[in-house]
């Protein structure tokens, strides 16, 4: 039944792949996984160099892509849900691709609440876990509540999957305390540190004794050096940090790196400190999974960006960059390197409520989109929430004459490109208007599709 | 120059879905029309002056900071906020802070206290959290109107008898998902389950809550966007 069940499945993929649909990375899993429950660990089985589970809020698909870079510049067979179709579906139908080479890995990106499930299925070899942010409370509810279930699961892996935490957040390397096999990622340069905790910040107590924790230094969100005054724990030190960040807008950014093999110098062609974040993190993975120090490096170097994630697009003369916005410690981050581009901006947003996007569009109001107030030429939102993110631009100081407001994507995205007062657009799209973005844009053949 | 003095209760840790989303729409419609704003807060071991505001805000937040703020609020702020509500100030609670305004709060074994401002219970039922786009009609002494927002909630609330709700469920489950009531309002005291950024989709009502708490009617404002957002909200709930 299961093989059977397995042909099945590559059909379909395969059909889906040819007529264009972007179901092609969740339809032959679900198929799969109905016809054979069990099929996600018999397929896991056949990767001969194990697997590999990311999980976070923010950064999975990003830094997956980028470990998989390093495995497959170190020549390792990758089998990889690289579209960030991440529930159990989207692994089982990576999966397909299991046992058609010798020595694969698998590296996997798992949705957050999905995580304890796929790993149960899967006994991964490592876990890299990046962050837990406010993301979704219609979906995943309370923060805490995942913080316990993963603090679960890494009690039931201890000894047995290899642990990649990041040591800035507090919630993330508490799971790594008393365990065998952990490496820690971080940061380390304060002249990297906000003023202080972001407004949407979470996690802002000690999970061991419940006293706020005293920060020398905030990164990102609840992200940076903390220490519990009461029961003096602290931020672990982590092997593999940023000791040195330089931010170059968009266009990227050059950090220093400390490693237990050495240090390293590299210019990473992606903005924003999370970025550098995702970079320390895939770097600390593929250290552990025995991927050299220099072949890591240059991987980094030459990263080209994963789906959706700060992508630049040629369309009418201009150009357009998308960033995706998903929750307000990711749109903090986008927000930021936005700010620090030269003049005033050319915005296109657009929020959606779909399933996958969360169907409370609450979050916008813990964004700070204050940031943008006397920086904006021209706001075009659009999504299925069009108005109430064109309100939320207005309260947060944006001169309500230059933002516009049409449902339509394909239509409120022609105004604004053709509206563009420097050449440059920058799009920000939630997930599904990522999705509905992409596919705009492929049916005019300015981008591939993302099953490509 | 009249000034809105607003006193955020607990903003650190009830705050988790956007509640600042309606303090910022009372800062900016109270200075677009030239009146003053003021916002203070007070957190867990903070007393309040009951004088001191004109309107008091509390949001929602996580179950743990929900127990502690509970105990916190009836050991040092219950007699200020019934003091506060008998001269007729405004006090808005949401999702989490709603839950503390009545009698209790019953999760399995226990009982978190209220500050008894309505009467009113919750409890923690089997069965699935009420979560989804929600619609009410209500009406604060200006005739019906809809109240469009979004509710995500464990508990269920019943209101004890003679207890008005803010408004009746048009789409959705609000206070228990049974009885079509949601919310609570007595005088001028507002407690609701659609949470968050709540005025943000309904300026209407945070015009309402600054006429009620300043004794004052208000000038209209340039509404283009904010009706447009109101209407957004009503068809995601379908109303």
């Amino acid at each position: 039944m299961f093989r059977l069940a397995r042909l099945l499945a590559r059909l379909v993929r395969a059909t889906s792949r040819r007529l264009g649909r972007s179901g092609g990375t969740t339809a032959p899993g679900r198929l799969m996984l109905r016809v054979s429950p069990a099929a996600l660990g018999r397929m896991a089985a056949d990767l001969e160099a194990g697997s590999v589970l990311v999980s976070a809020t923010n950064g999975k698909t990003t830094t997956a892509a980028m470990t998989a870079a390093a495995l497959e510049r170190d020549a390792r067979p990758v089998v990889h849900n690289r579209a960030g179709s991440n529930m159990a579906w989207g692994v089982a139908t990576a999966l397909l691709d299991a046992g058609c080479a010798p020595s694969q890995i698998g590296l996997f990106e798992v949705d957050e609440a999905w995580l304890p499930r796929v790993a149960r299925e899967l006994h991964p070899r490592l876990l890299l876990l990046l962050n837990l942010f406010r993301d979704q409370l219609d979906r995943y509810g309370e923060l805490e509540l995942l913080a316990d279930r993963w603090a679960a699961l890494t009690a039931e892996l201890d000894g047995r999957a290899a642990l990649v935490l990041n040591a800035d957040d507090p919630l993330v390397a508490d799971l790594g305390r008393d365990r065998r096999g952990v490496t820690y990622f971080g940061v380390e340069d304060d002249s990297q540190a906000l003023p202080g905790l972001q407004h949407a910040a979470d996690s802002k107590h000690c999970r061991n004794c419940g006293a706020p924790y005293s920060y020398d230094a905030v990164y990102l969100g609840h992200l940076g050096r903390y220490r519990c005054p009461s029961c003096g724990r602290e931020r672990p030190r982590p092997q593999v940090a940023a000791t040195s960040v330089h931010l170059e807008g968009m266009s990227g950014s050059r950090v220093e790196l400390r490693t237990p093999g050495g240090r390293l110098s590299v210019r990473l062609p992606l903005p924003g400190l999370y970025n550098v974040y995702n970079a320390v993190a895939a770097l600390a993975t593929a250290l552990a999974l025995g991927v050299p120090l220099a072949t890591a490096g240059d991987a980094l170097e030459r990263f080209g960006g994963a789906f959706g994630r700060v992508e630049t697009i040629a369309i009418d003369g201009r150009r357009l960059s998308i960033l995706l916005v998903k929750n307000p410690a990711g749109a903090n981050e986008v927000l930021r390197t936005l700010t620090l581009e030269d003049g005033e901006l050319d915005l296109w947003l657009a929020l959606n409520d779909g399933i996958a996007d969360g169907r409370d569009v609450s979050w916008i109001w813990d964004a700070d989109f204050e940031v943008l107030a006397g920086r904006v030429r021209r706001a075009t939102c659009s999504g299925t929430r069009a108005e109430e993110m064109a309100l939320r631009l207005k309260y947060a100081g944006v001169d309500a004459r230059s933002i516009a407001v049409d449902r339509d994507l394909g239509d409120s995205l022609d105004a604004a490109v053709r509206g563009a007062g420097s050449g440059k657009v920058y799009a920000l799209p939630t997930y599904t208007a990522l999705l509905d973005l992409r596919d705009l844009l492929a049916r005019r053949g300015l981008a591939k599709r993302w099953s490509e | 120059m009249t000034t809105l003095r607003v006193c955020a209760l607990y903003p650190d840790l009830m705050n988790i879905y956007a509640d600042r989303g309606n303090l910022a729409v009372l800062r900016a419609r109270c200075e677009w029309r030239g009146l003053g704003f003021e916002l203070g807060s007070s957190s867990l071991g903070d007393t309040v002056d009951p004088d001191a505001h004109d309107l008091f805000y509390i949001g929602g937040g996580q179950d743990r900071d929900q127990v502690a703020v509970a105990h916190d609020m009836v050991a040092t702020k219950r007699e200020a906020l019934h003091a506060a509500a008998d001269r007729g100030a405004v006090v808005l609670a949401v999702c989490g802070g709603y839950q503390l305004l009545g009698h209790s709060y019953e999760l399995g074994d226990d009982e978190l206290p209220g500050v008894g401002l309505v009467d009113l219970r919750t409890v923690r039922e089997p069965g699935p959290r009420l979560i989804g786009n929600c619609g009410i009609e209500a009406d604060l002494g200006t005739g019906p109107r809809v109240i469009a927002g979004f509710e995500n909630h464990g508990g269920r609330t019943y209101l004890g008898p003679g207890e008005r709700p803010l408004g009746t469920v048009l789409s959705g489950h609000g206070n228990n998902g049974r009885d079509r009531l949601e919310g609570v309002h007595r005088r001028n005291v507002i407690g609701t389950y659609l949470h968050g950024p709540l005025l943000p989709k309904n300026v209407w009502l945070a015009d309402r809550l600054i006429e009620l708490a300043l004794g004052a009617r208000l000038e209209p404002l340039d509404d283009t966007l904010e009706e447009a957002a109101h209407a957004s909200a009503r068809r995601a709930a379908g109303v």
